[in-house]
């Protein structure tokens, strides 16, 4: 794979957006069938051009208009919005107040910045395949809730490009929920409370949600191999005295001692699951909870609420580059979640340099340069490493396609009865 | 969940039918009152909804709600101002009819401004909940059954299926199976429980809350507060600024001053000097083709004229005219009557727009047009820019022409957004239909309190 070199950039992008950027998926998705008139013309699109130039308020007429203006700015980053009440390239001539942000698909961004407290591989914006797990539980956990507790049905997760995933929510009637519905969605999902200064930052209470429980199943089955083998979390004095921060003091001396006593995480773990379930904790809620608890403090998924309750947040487009990175924000197949790597993402410069090959060899064989640029492009991305994630990225479209048929029968259905 | 106001209470007096008209205790308020009432009778009944207001605002100040002796303390109060509270063995459609037409009375009043309207709402939840609080088992499932929220109780089999995690989730079910056996559960979309489900409170599966009757309070509080708050920001557009002046009034005698004494004066003449714009737009709000204008004419108006005598001698008793308003009885110190464009001074008539959130453009406009002595033109230009159109469409003679067609306007919109997206925003700018038809013109207005209007975020930024 081609080492990505962002002084490169402004060539690759080039290539990019004029061979590989899948614009008939991408304005179908948008589209949402033209159901409604003007939705993907009052869609806002934000660009991020060379030298960190920002322009919002971009919008397209149709998909030759968005890609004719992609391939014409280059852009480095392009965020999506929300779908105005006006076309938002026209949103000075609007009179004042008028013009208002409307719909959009309920969005979630989990950052593993927000994990520096509980990950001791890296910090910031590096990410490794240890702490990698923390995202794949989080996908896990949160689209249950989406799915099972929720009824959602079109779920798309994304890669960020760097250290974290998107979730765009597409369903029709979630692109409709106020702000205050969005911020209720993100706090039932929500049990990691508390900033830097706070210590202790799951408290579970008596009963527990089956939103909870069902999560902590989830966890359940990562905790030893990610927290105990993989993070290590009671390796030392260091790390345990954090872990001995989340229960009662009363336990402390006698933890420290057994800990002394045995080899590894995994050991230190019975013991401490042992010791919080004895009698010796007489005030504060023990044994279960608190073992809970601490599981959730280290495991369960971290949202930033701003993200998804503004109607008009604007979030990263899939498909987009990450400008530092050089990987494609690509949507991630949820039926092999615990495969995915991010590590073998493809870059823009790997995709690039396939096609390079790929058309060098089509051009010995056929001779032919006449083609139109779209068959071009269908062939294009197909022989690069691009081509699964676009497979997965058509059956969420296939998805969205079949509701929409099955509500308009529906609908037919109804208006048939009278 | 849907509010439906397709009950259509026809009042008759006499006997069984009196119950009829008001089967519960308590009411949710969506049919406005459609009878006659004297204006002393209103002046009353409005009197003593404040003052029930004042004490549910106090004692919640002062004692835990819900519990003892905020109870009984309330319930005390009810009963001397002779409100309905409690299903007793004693006609109750008196008090209960008291209860109906002076919260109508008061949405008038206190639709004006923010802070008037999210007082307002409060004491009437806070009312609201008590009255359901002591409401047995039994009449809470009539009362919603009655009241057409609709709400789907699940069937056993159902309820046994998720019986572990309807548990669970509940906090006001204390965890043994004997609870949930005797309980209904309601199923309702998880968008129409937001205050349960945001702090997890309750069981949610395929995209609905499963509610336990006992929690259904909380989310019937809510649809009541939404669309108490609809109600009332739909009012304060349509009122023309010669009426909005009226909240000044209000703010100033709704507080309690040092001392406990409450001035009703100035509430009354606010109501009062204004009442029969105020009656005006109460006859055509809440008439909704159930009475016939001319029976309301004779019969309402009627003791307004002979009871308007105190105000000084008034041979004409036609609802005043914009030119009337501007020409006679200007308002002196403390007064809140008269045409803000010609009696308000330039400046303060400036704040007042700027409060009204009008654009500094239209802001000139208007004060233009008033040095010009266009005060009629100039109440068309605020009209106007509150509506967001272009032209307002008609000619403005009369205070009520206003209100009428504001809701027009209002109301009208509600077809062009049948199919499009739903916002929780303001409007777009709708067409301004230009029907002279009387009939279709109260249609419209018979939809006045049902609309899906602006969000409740909306009026709240206000």
């Amino acid at each position: 794979m081609a080492t990505f070199d962002p002084a490169e950039l402004p060539e690759l992008l080039k290539l990019y957006y004029r061979r590989l950027f899948p614009y008939a998926q991408y304005y179908r998705w948008l589209n949402y069938g033209g159901v409604i008139k003007n939705y993907f013309q009052h869609r806002e699109f934000s660009f991020t051009l060379k030298d960190d130039i920002y322009i919002r308020y971009q919008s397209f007429s149709n998909q030759r208009d968005l890609e004719k203006e992609m391939q014409k700015m280059n852009p480095y980053k392009i965020d999506i919005g929300a779908v105005y009440s006006h076309r938002p390239n026209q949103h000075n001539t609007v009179k004042l107040g008028a013009f208002q942000a409307q719909e959009k698909e309920l969005v979630f961004d989990i950052d593993m910045t927000d994990y520096d407290d509980v990950r001791r591989c890296c910090s910031s914006a590096d990410i490794c395949s240890k702490c990698w797990t923390l995202m794949t539980m989080a996908i896990r956990i949160i689209d249950r809730a989406l799915k099972e507790d929720f009824g959602f049905k079109h779920r798309l997760w994304v890669y960020s490009g760097r250290r974290g995933v998107h979730c765009w929510v597409c369903d029709e009637s979630v692109r409709k929920l106020s702000s205050a519905v969005r911020s209720g969605i993100v706090e039932y999902l929500s049990l990691v409370k508390g900033g830097q200064d706070v210590k202790k930052k799951v408290h579970l209470s008596e009963k527990i949600h089956p939103f909870v429980s069902k999560s902590i199943n989830i966890i359940k089955k990562y905790f030893e191999e990610y927290a105990l083998v993989d993070q290590d979390i009671l390796e030392n004095k260091e790390t345990w005295d954090k872990i001995l921060a989340l229960v009662p003091e009363t336990i402390h001396e006698k933890l420290q001692q057994n800990f002394q006593k045995h080899h590894n995480s995994l050991q230190r773990w019975e013991c401490l699951k042992k010791a919080i379930s004895s009698q010796d904790i007489k005030n504060d809620k023990c044994g279960h909870w608190l073992e809970l608890e601490i599981m959730l403090q280290y495991c369960f998924p971290r949202l930033d609420i701003n993200v998804s309750k503004g109607i008009n947040h604007l979030l990263k487009s899939p498909f987009s580059v990450h400008p530092k990175t050089g990987r494609i924000s690509v949507p991630i197949d949820l039926q092999k979640v615990d495969q995915f790597d991010p590590f073998t993402v493809p870059t823009i410069s790997s995709v690039c340099h396939e096609l390079d090959a790929v058309s060098t060899n089509d051009e010995e064989k056929e001779g032919n340069e006449a083609e139109s640029d779209i068959k071009h492009r269908t062939r294009d991305y197909k022989k690069t490493s691009l081509a699964p994630y676009i497979k997965v990225f058509e059956q969420f479209l296939e998805n969205l396609d079949k509701s929409r048929k099955g509500e308009l029968l529906k609908k037919s259905d109804l208006q048939k009865d009278f | 969940m849907q509010f439906s106001g397709g009950m259509r209470k026809k009042l008759r007096l006499g006997g069984d039918q009196r119950k009829a008209s008001y089967p519960h205790s308590l009411q949710f308020y969506l049919e406005p009152p459609s009878e006659n009432i004297s204006l002393i009778e209103f002046e009353s009944l409005a009197i003593d909804r404040v003052k029930l207001l004042k004490a549910v605002e106090n004692l919640g100040v002062s004692y835990v709600k819900g519990i003892e002796p905020y109870q009984s303390k309330l319930e005390n109060e009810i009963r001397r101002l002779k409100f309905s509270f409690r299903e007793s063995l004693e006609d109750e459609y008196e008090p209960r009819r008291k209860d109906h037409i002076s919260h109508f009375i008061l949405r008038l009043a206190y639709c004006q401004s923010e802070d008037l309207r999210r007082w307002f709402i409060q004491q009437e939840m806070d009312l609201l909940r008590f009255r359901f609080s002591i409401l047995p088992k039994d009449k809470i499932r009539n009362f919603l059954k009655d009241s057409h929220l609709q709400f789907e109780a699940i069937s056993d089999d159902e309820k046994s299926l998720r019986e572990q995690e309807i548990l669970a989730s509940s906090p006001s079910l204390c965890g043994s199976k004997l609870d949930l056996d005797s309980e209904s559960v309601y199923k309702i979309p998880f968008a129409d429980a937001l205050d349960l489900f945001r702090g997890r409170k309750v069981y949610l599966e395929g995209g609905f809350a499963y509610v336990p009757l006992r929690d259904i309070v909380a989310i019937v509080l809510n649809e009541f507060r939404a669309k108490l708050s609809k109600a009332l920001a739909l009012s304060t557009k349509s009122f023309p600024p010669c009426m909005r002046q009226l909240h000044k009034a209000l703010r100033e005698n709704h507080h309690l001053r040092h001392g406990g004494r409450m001035q009703y004066g100035l509430f009354l003449k606010g109501i009062g000097l204004t009442l029969e714009q105020a009656l005006q737009f109460w006859k055509q709000e809440f008439i909704r083709g159930k009475m016939d204008p001319d029976k309301f004419d004779k019969g309402y108006s009627y003791n307004i004229r002979h009871s308007f005598g105190k105000e000084g001698k008034r041979t004409d008793y036609t609802p005043f005219s914009c030119l009337k308003i501007i020409l006679t009885n200007p308002p002196g110190q403390g007064d809140y009557h008269g045409c803000p464009f010609r009696h308000s001074d330039p400046e303060l008539l400036k704040q007042k727009l700027q409060s009204y959130k009008i654009s500094p453009t239209g802001i000139n406009q208007i004060l233009d047009l008033v040095k010009g002595t266009h005060y009629q033109v100039a109440c068309q230009k605020y009209f106007e820019m509150i509506h967001n159109v272009d032209d307002c469409g008609f000619s403005l003679n009369h205070p009520n022409q206003f209100f009428f067609e504001s809701q027009r306007i209002l109301n009208g919109s509600k077809d062009i957004r049948k199919e499009s997206i739903q916002p929780e925003t303001p409007q777009p700018k709708p067409s301004v239909q230009k029907t002279k038809d009387a009939s279709s013109a109260l249609a419209y207005l018979n939809s006045s309190l049902e609309m899906d209007m602006e969000g409740l975020e909306d009026y709240f930024s206000e």
